[in-house]
């Protein structure tokens, strides 16, 4: 049973891709960076290259860390659904399967001043 | 000449019988499943209604009476407390964030309650638990309206109150409470009152309006104290009834144990994540604090509940599946969710503050094998950021948990320095968790949840698409007047010059 309920009911999720204008949701965290309390939210179209989500969108969004100015981008370990995997940095997201709602992890062993 | 005989008076147990079970009726041209079409598609299985027991006899000819006399005190109370400036006795006005919070988010709970019950009663085809469902319903309205007056005079003189109507369905930090309430609303009765009258009037109620009246004491708040203790005899009645539908329902047929079971895991779970929010009023927005959040979890959680769950143990129940998770989270929860708090604070519709010298103290005190090594950290390094003038701010907003609606600020069990990340793909779909228990939920009716209207990602669609000033206006928060950090704010600089003007010459 996917629904309790007196008959059949089927719904009508509200974060579907189409809602967003052309563009999708991703979230991204760096693990043991708990300054940032959760996973940032980041919406962009779908063609936009891995290297300029970094660049142009995650950099900003972690400056406040002590730890950001040391990040080693070729160094770090990335994670896609919690599974180890690896970016194309040159390809857009929908060709590296970063589809809509996708979750990011990244790692950068050995960086903890704040916590960790 | 004939003298007028007084009629014998009814003996009390003749009115209840007369005023409640006498109300009910066998229908003759009308099924009974027509007349209830919501009483068993949950499964649970009833044989006989007038099993149900109400130890309160409470007839409404009486429930009217006593309603109508706390009312009268009620307000004469809450005239005299705006007469008199009552505002200006609190300790401090940073207690009015822990008032905003539950202005915006709890109150309209009340309301949510009181709709819920209203259908609830329409909806068992018993009259006992008909009648004792009703005068909850009015109990519930009455507690949303007195909560509202009783705030309405704070209204006048400080920022954050105006828009909690707006703000409980729209705001992203209110989704948490808005969605409980709107859970158990669309589900059946009997989930309802496994959901709000056990759950939340009996597991947690306790939690929730105790340390808040004591902390409204503890700082000054008359008001806020008047209604307490306005609502303080309902909620006894709430919570015997709670418990008294949960073991009418355990006690009609072992069928129904697996599926009370269930609700039960899921209810306590739910009603957990809510009080996350009580937890950071506790520990960080009393300016005198009455207890911390672990210490009222010991008394009121831990306690109550394992006496509770013995009680229950002979019918075969055991304590929720989330109960150690819970023990656990207790001592981070309220850290993790104030500097959540913080880091958003341009969009909340209160202030929040990095905590004093003091009251890091007073926290690594209460929080001895917590607080100095995950969170004192944290707060140092943005009292340091925010020294050297460039203040913290999270404007990356955040991934939201598809089933408590909370952004997810929640570490691993047994790992405090790892937010934990839950997945589950529906329909082709991707949803995100907080933590196993609300991905569990999910799980078990993915057809409820993927409609689920997530504050976070809300905000990139029809009609914000991404603007954060449209979004304001959109939530009715003042930018620069109910947002943002209390240090320089109308309500701090007004509160000190009042108050000034009040105790000198
Ligand atoms: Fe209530
Ligand atoms: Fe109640
Ligand atoms: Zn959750």
């Amino acid at each position: 049973m996917t629904v309790v309920s007196r008959k059949e009911y089927i719904g009508v999720p509200r974060d579907r891709v189409e809602n967003f204008n052309g563009k999708q949701l991703i979230y991204v965290s760096w693990d043991q960076h708990l300054l940032f309390a959760a996973s940032f939210l980041l919406c962009l179209p779908p063609e936009t290259c891995f290297r300029d989500m970094v660049e142009q969108n995650l950099v900003a969004l972690i400056e406040a860390d002590p730890d950001a100015a040391l990040v080693e981008w070729d160094k770090v370990v990335w994670l896609k659904g919690n599974e180890a995997w690896k970016p194309d940095w040159e390809a857009s997201l929908a060709d590296n399967g970063i589809n809509h709602k996708a979750h990011l992890r990244f790692q950068t062993p050995g960086l903890n001043t704040v916590c960790g | 000449m004939d003298t007028p005989v007084n009629k014998k008076k009814l003996s009390l147990k003749e009115k209840y019988s007369y005023l409640t079970r006498d109300l009910a009726w066998e229908p003759s041209y009308q099924k009974k499943e027509d007349l209830f079409p919501y009483a068993t598609y949950e499964g649970i299985k009833v044989h006989d209604w007038s099993k149900w027991e109400d130890p309160f006899r409470l007839t409404m000819d009486a429930y009217w009476k006593y309603q109508a006399e706390k009312e009268r005190k009620f307000y004469a109370i809450i005239d005299a407390f705006a007469q008199n400036n009552g505002h200006l006795k609190l300790t401090d006005a940073r207690y009015l964030s822990a008032l905003k919070i539950f202005l915006q988010a709890i109150s309209p709970g009340e309301y949510a309650a009181h709709k819920g019950f209203a259908r609830t009663g329409r909806e068992f085809p018993g009259v006992g638990p008909q009648v004792a469902c009703q005068m909850q319903a009015i109990d519930e309205i009455r507690h949303a309206q007195t909560q509202i007056h009783a705030m309405s005079n704070y209204n006048k003189f400080y920022n954050g109150f105006h828009g909690f109507a707006d703000q409980r369905d729209r705001i992203w930090y209110t989704s948490v409470p808005r969605s409980f309430f709107d859970d158990a609303m669309a589900s059946g009765p009997f989930e309802f009152m496994i959901a709000i009258g056990f759950s939340f009037e009996y597991v947690l109620t306790n939690l929730l309006f105790v340390p808040f009246m004591s902390g409204a004491a503890y700082n000054g708040d008359m008001s806020t104290v008047t209604f307490g203790f306005s609502a303080q005899s309902d909620e006894a009645r709430h919570m015997t009834l709670g418990l008294e539908c949960i073991k009418f329902m355990l006690e009609q047929d072992p069928d129904n144990v697996p599926i009370v079971q269930k609700w039960i895991d899921k209810w306590f779970w739910r009603g957990f994540r809510v009080l996350g929010l009580v937890s950071t009023m506790m520990d960080y927005m009393l300016p005198k604090r009455v207890m911390s959040w672990r210490e009222a979890w010991d008394i009121y959680g831990e306690e109550n509940g394992n006496a509770l769950f013995n009680d229950l143990a002979r019918y075969g129940i055991r304590p929720p599946k989330g109960w150690g998770d819970a023990a656990e989270a207790v001592d981070h929860m309220s850290h993790q969710f104030m500097l959540a708090l913080y880091q958003w604070n341009f969009g909340t519709a209160f202030h929040s503050w990095i905590p004093s010298d003091n009251d890091m103290d007073w926290l690594s005190k209460k929080y001895p094998n917590t607080f100095d090594k995950y969170y004192r950290p944290r707060w140092e390094h943005i009292k340091k950021l925010e020294a050297n003038g460039t203040p913290f701010k999270n404007y990356g907003l955040a991934k939201n948990c598809q089933t408590c609606q909370l952004p997810c600020v929640f570490t691993e069990p047994g790992d405090p320095t790892t937010l934990c990340h839950r997945e589950t793909e529906y329909k082709g779909e991707h949803y995100h968790f907080c933590s196993d228990h609300c991905r569990d939920i999910f799980q078990e009716e993915p057809e409820k949840y993927v409609q689920a209207w997530l504050p976070m990602p809300q905000l990139f669609q029809e009609p914000i698409n991404g603007d954060l000033e449209a979004w304001m206006k959109w939530v009715s928060l003042v930018d620069g007047e109910d947002n943002g950090d209390y240090q320089g704010s109308h309500d701090q600089t007004s509160f000190e010059k009042w108050r000034e003007m009040a105790t000198s010459n």
